[in-house]
């Protein structure tokens, strides 16, 4: 009798998907049961972060073959300044940093110092968008807008997506911040500041990829 | 799984829950429950190692030192190099044997991009090879 109730309770487990492995007891898999709500939110949310890298790589894609179309206008070598570049990579850099330090400090549930993590990345994260903001105005007011060239609607159309995603970062950033203050550290609202700290730092792989494909092999071309 | 014999550690956000041999998620922070200066730790080799790599790209775009035509390639080298330090240092992507899950998504997204990326500039490098040029065009319209 007991062989037969433990055969049909592995039945059961198999009939309603909690995997196919053996000898596993660990949570996702075998006998372990569904895997707990943390691991599947963090899961779904980097399914979405890649989905987004491959959205920025069709932006990539497009630069690479339209940065020498630039009907007569100026070339990717005599337009960026590599120094804005510096200071936008040096924030965006500290702004990861902090933002890791934040998420520590809201797992270990230090009020003060997550809220102080959380400023300082968001006002790195804000100086970015200020010198990018400077950046294209700048070209705008000497005529090199977008619409002067395929290559410079490329360029307005990659950076200025990062710069989107840059902001709607902020803007979630506060978010988080207000949901800490008013509702403190539940499980739900780390969930979300978990997927939030992953959001910033793909932000920050993404600028990498910008900044090498952008800014310095055009400037060295 | 190791960490079932070394003993109950749990996750910082969800104290609990034990954590032997379970999944990661992306961007959890460490699992071996040593808190919140090992941590720090990890974020600080990360910043280190990704300012290194971000001063050597901006160093060498703009150095005479190396040999000119190597420097774009150098250059792919340091990003991706960078890239890798940001993804184990800040999102907590490793090969660890609980993270295969996140590991096999990442390679997916990586071969997706790869073939936008190339495919697109093969094709259009194809495109413009065979384009008649200006003067053939006039040709033509004569």
């Amino acid at each position: 009798m007991t062989a037969t109730h433990l055969d049909l309770g592995q039945v059961d487990r198999n009939l309603v998907g909690h995997g196919h492995g053996h000898g596993h007891d660990a949570p996702g898999r075998g006998e372990g049961g569904p895997a707990p709500h943390r691991i599947v939110v963090g899961y779904g949310f980097w399914i979405f972060l890649l989905s987004d890298i491959v959205m920025f790589s069709c932006f990539f894609a497009a630069y690479a073959v339209l940065h020498r179309a630039t009907a007569g206008g100026p070339a990717p070598e005599q337009l960026f300044d590599l120094t804005t570049v510096e200071l936008e990579t040096a924030c965006l850099l500290a702004s990861s940093f902090s933002c890791g330090l934040a998420t520590l400090a809201a797992y270990a549930h230090y009020p003060i110092k997550f809220y102080s993590a959380m400023s300082v990345t968001f006002v790195l994260g804000l100086a970015f968008l200020v010198l990018e903001g400077r950046e294209f105005a700048h070209l705008v007011s000497m005529g090199d807008g977008p619409q002067r060239s395929a290559f410079l609607s490329a360029f307005f159309s990659l950076v200025g997506c990062h710069g989107c995603h840059v902001t709607a970062g902020l803007l979630w950033l506060l978010t988080m911040m207000a949901q800490v203050f008013a509702k403190g550290f539940r499980k739900d609202i780390m969930h979300r500041m978990m997927c939030f700290s992953l959001f910033w730092h793909a932000l920050d792989i993404i600028w990498v990829a910008l900044f090498t494909v952008v800014y310095l092999l055009g400037v060295i071309s | 799984m190791s960490a079932s014999e070394e003993g109950p550690f749990t996750h910082p956000a969800e104290p609990e829950r034990q954590l032997a041999g379970e999944d990661i998620a992306p961007g959890d922070e460490r699992l071996d429950g040593s808190g919140v200066a090992q941590g720090t730790r990890g974020y600080i080799i990360g910043f280190i190692l990704a300012l290194g790599l971000t001063v050597a790209s901006f160093y060498f775009a703009r150095s005479t030192l190396v040999w000119q035509p190597s420097i774009p390639a150098l250059l792919i080298v340091l990003a991706i190099a960078q890239m890798g330090v940001h993804l184990v240092f800040f999102l907590h992507i490793t090969t660890g044997p609980d993270n295969t899950n996140n590991v096999l998504a990442l390679a997916f997204g990586v071969l997706i991009v790869f073939l936008i990326i190339a495919g697109s500039l093969w094709i259009m490098a194809n495109l413009n090879a065979h384009m008649p040029s200006m003067s053939q065009v006039m040709d033509m319209q004569r």
